[in-house]
């Protein structure tokens, strides 16, 4: 967890009242939300999928993913094109908020008070300016990404 | 150092494949009695790159074994040994053995048995070297028949009846013959393989056009061959006409009547003259000369009728196109772009169409260009990946070869249509049950030879394979002449597997289409070839996940034909596109029968729940698709929207509810998997011209699933 590394960029966002990050490395692209198409039989966090310049997108509700009340997307609903494993999926949040320079070392362990299933897709926690932002890991957040973890 | 080696020892073996493709190729013109320098100088080439590349590799096996194959080649090319039936067989076989060494030599396959390889080359030295008959072969049984033929070599045992110097034959076919489907040009053709002809045709009896009845055989041929053989080989020629025409052969020296107008004139060969009566015909009102019709063979090659001709080489060996080798990544790569592009153009369209600007304003006529340049752009990528058939029908006829000789079965295969073009993708996939269906036609729709004879029919059988475009689709045909669908054992063998009930009352039609059911399997002794109980099911199931279709069709005593209709690519699929819920969804138009509206009649509810509609006095299950997918939480009233019948690939229907039917187009198949993961009920997605993914169904997890108890848990997202 505590590799000596220099600063990285990450790419801060949110969700209802709380902040998120991630790597800024692993976002291809923000854009604005637009009507998906509804799939069956997939878990209450799939939106479903948009057409992103003829590539099939799959929009994942990342507040639902991390058991946050589900998103009913508006027009002002960002999407962060992100890359994970080799797939490119499309992230619903509230807005995306901040750039930050951030040292490996600033980032705290993830307090004991979260539950696991959050703790299993936030690697760490930094506060800046007394606002909590959480460190995202986005490779859990494709299900079967999740299945072969487990 | 060591990967370029490899890369191009890759290339060698790529280019192997080619070689051996081409060899085979011109081995079966050789066996059609195209014996002509050119053919048999392109297959001394083949060989002699094969072993030269083998050399450089220090392929020890192979070298050896194409070096006794070239030295035979070498021997022919000079003319010093003939180019008989026999020879070509041995030479097929020897090419298979070639092609096992080739792949062997990849690792593709364990090394070639020894004595099989050794027999061929004892057989190939025998004949390098031998004007006598050969010693018997190794103990190989399977060699004995490449060389019964050889007899003729031993001049000391033919039979008593002096040599004489030729033969004149004169051969008037009735209309029967022609209405059997035999061909006069193929008959010249095999009398050429005897020796030197000289043809004469006679049209004298041939009546005006008014008075002509276009299926009488009207006209006479006098040939003269001019080679010492047996009176009785010139008759075998005729073995399976005899009795549809007058034939007279009478030696050269002594005939009578002289026909010295006919021998002036050089025979003239229309190109693939089609209509035997009216080709000659018009020669005689033109006043022509002697016309000689040659009636179009199967082959694409003009037959070669008199004298095996010069003319006739040029033909087949058209003008080989420059090819460049592409990697395929990089024709995928464009093949997708040019998808976007077709979607892109298609939501710009409709964009513009939106913002109300009239469709003569400069841009509304730039977009209309647009559209045409995209799908010629579209069309020219798709013949890229779009290649003939050939490579497919090309392994066939080895098949064809050791499928006969283990069902003892004398088999001929004629292919036409190998330039047939279809996307690479369906080529690839054409072979297997291409191979399946042409071994089930020949281990259970031919007959032996015996048997055959006994029907009346000739000892050989003929398997057709033919490849066709229609209306935007491939399609191809396997027809067999042999003894066709027994349908009461059929019928008998789905009543005792359980298939059918026992009062069901099926048409012809319906019992040919049982052999399509799983399970079903009609070889009563379960041979090598076919007959493991996975049969025509495969087959069928293979097809129609390439979005095909497949049809039987059979005539007791006379054959089956097979069809199959594929689409030509994979990349877009022809779909009707419907609306359930909200969503627009596409259903693959492959899979639909038809559409109607259900009446509040039809419909009935087995043990009160499951609601089936009738459907030409059958019921059908009926699929409430927005329900089943969880785009509404209640299913809706059947009356209120179109019931779409579908056919699943296990043959059985369905009937799909949804709310309307939009129209029909096609659409470029986009994965879901690529970026997510498979979603039951749902075969891939594709773009409309509004921008937005709609779904294409899975008609066959839909009815599954309907089956397995309607709608499962999982809620629907959003």
């Amino acid at each position: 967890m505590t590799e000596a590394l220099d600063t990285r960029e990450l790419i801060a966002f949110r969700i209802g009242a709380q902040e998120f990050c991630v790597d800024i490395m692993s976002v291809r692209e923000i854009r604005g939300w637009t009507p998906a198409t509804p799939l069956p039989r997939t878990p209450g966090y799939m939106k479903g999928v948009i057409n992103l310049r003829g590539t099939v997108l799959p929009i994942i509700d990342l507040g639902a993913r991390f058991g946050l009340p589900t998103t009913e997307p508006t027009a002002r609903h960002v999407i962060m094109v992100a890359h994970i494993g080799g797939r490119t999926v499309g992230l619903l949040v509230d807005a995306v908020s901040d750039i930050l320079q951030m040292s490996e070392a600033q980032v705290q362990p993830t307090p004991d008070v979260a539950s696991d299933h959050v703790k299993s897709f936030v690697k760490g926690i930094f506060s800046i300016d007394g606002r909590m932002i959480s460190l995202i890991e986005l490779d859990h957040i494709l299900p079967q990404a999740e299945a072969e973890a487990a | 150092m060591d990967d370029a080696f490899e890369a191009i020892k890759a290339t060698f073996f790529q280019e192997c494949d080619e070689l051996l493709a081409d060899l085979e190729s011109k081995l079966l013109l050789l066996e059609q009695g195209q014996t002509d320098g050119e053919t048999i100088n392109a297959v001394f080439r083949a060989v002699h790159s094969v072993k030269g590349g083998a050399g450089a590799f220090g392929l020890e096996a192979l070298v050896r074994f194409a070096h006794v194959f070239e030295t035979l080649m070498d021997e022919l090319r000079a003319g010093r040994k003939p180019c008989d039936p026999a020879t070509v067989k041995t030479l097929l076989r020897a090419s298979d053995v070639l092609a096992d060494h080739v792949q062997a030599a990849q690792g593709l396959v364990p090394p070639v048995e020894e004595t099989r390889s050794a027999a061929l080359v004892a057989e190939m030295e025998t004949l390098t070297h031998g004007g006598a008959a050969p010693t018997a072969p190794l103990d190989d049984d399977e060699d004995d028949f490449g060389f019964t033929p050889l007899a003729i070599d031993l001049p000391g045992i033919a039979p008593a009846p002096e040599p004489a110097a030729g033969w004149r034959i004169v051969f008037r076919p009735h209309g029967r013959m022609y209405a059997n489907a035999n061909e006069t040009g193929l008959l010249l053709r095999e009398l050429g393989r005897l020796g030197p002809t000289t043809v004469a045709l006679d049209e004298t009896d041939l009546p005006p056009l008014d008075a002509l009845a276009p299926e009488d055989g009207c006209l006479t041929w006098t040939i003269d061959l001019s080679a010492p053989v047996d009176e009785a080989e010139v008759r075998e020629v005729f073995d399976f006409v005899e009795t549809d025409c007058d034939l007279a052969i009478t030696p050269l020296g002594d005939a009578p009547a002289e026909f010295p107008a006919f021998d002036d004139e050089p025979a003239v060969v229309p190109p693939g003259g089609d209509d035997l009566d009216i080709a000659a015909l018009l020669a005689k009102a033109a006043a022509a000369p002697i016309a000689e019709p040659a009636p179009a063979p199967v082959s694409e090659a003009p037959a070669p009728v008199s004298a095996p001709a010069p003319a006739v080489q040029a033909a087949p060996t058209a003008a080989a196109p420059v090819t460049i080798r592409v990697d395929l990544d990089r024709v995928d790569r464009l093949i997708n772009a040019v998808g976007e592009l077709v979607i892109q153009q298609a939501m710009l369209s409709q964009r513009v169409l939106e913002s109300g600007l009239a469709r003569s304003s400069g841009v509304a006529l730039g977009l209309e260009d647009l559209e045409l340049l995209t799908r010629e752009i579209q069309d020219s990528v798709m013949a890229i990946r779009a290649q003939p058939v050939k490579s497919v029908f090309q392994r066939m006829p080895r098949l064809v070869r050791e499928v006969a000789d283990m069902t003892g079965k004398a088999v001929r295969l004629v292919t036409s249509g190998e330039e047939t073009e279809v996307d690479k993708t369906v080529v690839e996939r054409l072979a297997e049950p291409i191979t399946h269906m042409l071994r089930n036609a020949i281990d259970h729709g031919l007959e032996t030879p015996e048997e055959r004879q006994a029907a009346g029919k000739t000892a050989e059988g003929t398997v057709r394979l033919a490849a066709l475009h229609r209306s935007g689709r491939i399609v191809i045909e396997i027809a067999d002449d042999g003894k066709g669908i027994n349908r009461e054992r059929v019928r008998q063998i789905a009543l005792d597997k359980g298939l059918i009930a026992p009062d069901a009352a099926l048409t012809d039609d319906q019992i040919d289409n049982l052999i399509f059911l799983p399970g079903f399997s009609t070889a009563s002794v379960v041979s090598d070839i076919s007959g493991r109980g996975v049969g025509m099911d495969v087959v069928k199931r293979s097809i129609q996940a390439l979005g095909g279709r497949i049809s039987i069709s059979s005539v007791p005593g006379k054959g089956s034909t097979f069809t199959l209709s594929l689409p030509l690519t994979l990349a877009v699929l022809d779909g009707m596109v419907v609306a359930a819920a909200g969503q627009t969804l596409i259903a693959p138009l492959p899979a639909i029968v038809e559409s109607l509206t259900p009446q509040a009649g039809d419909i009935h509810h087995v043990g009160g729940v499951d609601p089936v509609i009738r459907f030409r006095d059958a019921f059908v299950p009926l699929v409430d698709v927005a329900w089943g997918m969880g785009f509404s939480d209640t299913p809706m009233d059947p009356t209120q929207g179109i019931a779409v019948i579908v056919e699943t690939e296990s043959g059985q229907r369905a009937a799909l509810l949804f709310d309307a039917i939009q129209g029909q187009r096609q659409v470029v198949i986009k994965s879901l998997e690529s970026n997510y993961q498979q979603v039951e009920g749902v075969a891939a997605a594709t773009i409309l011209g509004d921008g937005r993914v709609a779904l294409i169904l899975d008609i066959d997890t839909l009815v599954a699933l309907r089956r397995a108890g309607g709608r499962p848990d999982l809620k629907l997202a959003s």
